[in-house]
């Protein structure tokens, strides 16, 4: 058998992370941030979500300590996301009025 | 695929839990683990669809969505914020005792696990019973008061119901799913030969965690930084 058993330290240090990342997330999105650039919020606060994401995919689901066929399968599904949403705004975002606030 | 094929009672051990199209546990382990994977892949889609969704009518209603946004309850959101991630930690928790063994440890984690499914469906209950206090419901009796087209304001609270009510109802699954587990893993079931079941169970759990993540900030925290609370 050669599967990975990830030790309960590690469990203990990733929910470490999650939690500073929730505070964090929550102290910017009351920091009004667009002196920096339109729309600095967001973009936080989505790299934030991002960076938390990626700490549960890698350590509390295993992946890091997967199989290639699990890793192509999981990157797989984030690269169709891309597709979808890349289009998608693709779309919108070169006709007349696709995004423009209203 | 191989040529030599061991039947039941041939030179193998067989291990109970073991299906006969499987060579061995290691193989059905990792099978178990891809076919969650594709469904969870699946999943990516579904919620991906709310997320463009989302994201289209946000960027055409800015500030409707801000303001309605605020008028959600930040403190509501942030508290069933951690009591997610603290579920995923007991989750993965339950995860490590099955692979080591620890049959009372596991059945601990796992119901501590559906404890903290169960107060986070409560405080989204409560939320979801002051939204339909305050005529938030999209429909015909949604009524808005606040700043922003109440039609543009509507679509956040569409959104906003169809996101968290699928997350939601995600959770009321997995409620049942801990529910199964807890009662083989108390029939003494998982070993560390064999424990699939939980394993794949908390992929599940980890990816409604995951969703959450995300919900959290773009549905709540949105507009704090241009209103403030409400």
């Amino acid at each position: 058998m050669s599967e990975h058993i990830v030790q309960r330290k590690v469990y203990f240090v990733i929910f470490g992370v999650l939690m500073v990342g929730t505070l964090l997330t929550v102290l910017a999105a009351f920091r009004d941030l667009d002196y920096l650039f339109h729309g600095a919020n967001t973009v936080v606060a989505l790299t934030i979500a991002v960076i938390k994401a990626t700490f549960v995919v890698l350590y509390f689901m295993h992946v890091r300590y997967s199989s290639r066929l699990i890793w192509v399968i999981v990157v797989a599904g984030f690269f169709w996301l891309a597709i979808m949403f890349v289009f998608t705004l693709a779309d919108y975002m070169t006709r007349p009025n696709g995004l423009t606030p209203s | 695929m191989a040529a030599t094929h061991v039947d039941e009672h041939g030179a193998h051990a067989h291990h109970g839990a073991l299906a006969h199209h499987f060579d061995n546990l290691e193989q059905q382990r990792e099978a178990g683990n891809i076919g969650m994977w594709v469904f969870l892949v699946q999943e990516i889609m579904f919620f991906g669809g709310l997320f463009m969704a989302y994201s289209i009518y946000r960027a055409k209603f800015p500030e409707a969505f801000a303001a309605a946004s605020n008028h959600l309850d930040i403190t509501l959101g942030a508290t069933n914020t951690v009591v997610l991630i603290v579920s995923s930690l007991t989750m993965a928790l339950a995860v490590y005792s099955a692979q080591t063994g620890k049959r009372r440890a596991q059945i601990g984690f796992l119901f501590v696990t559906m404890l903290l499914g169960l107060t986070f469906l409560v405080i989204k209950g409560f939320e979801y019973a002051e939204k339909f206090r305050d005529h938030l419901f999209p429909g015909a009796s949604f009524n808005w008061e606040g700043a922003g087209d109440p039609n543009q304001v509507q679509m956040f609270y569409w959104i906003y119901f169809a996101m968290t009510g699928l997350h939601a109802l995600h959770m009321i699954i997995g409620l049942g799913i801990l529910a199964y587990l807890i009662f083989f893993a108390w029939k003494g079931r998982y070993t560390p030969e064999y424990h699939s079941p939980v394993e794949i169970s908390g992929l599940y759990w980890h990816f409604v965690d995951i969703v959450w993540i995300f919900l959290f900030p773009l549905l709540y925290l949105l507009g704090r930084h241009v209103g403030g609370g409400h």
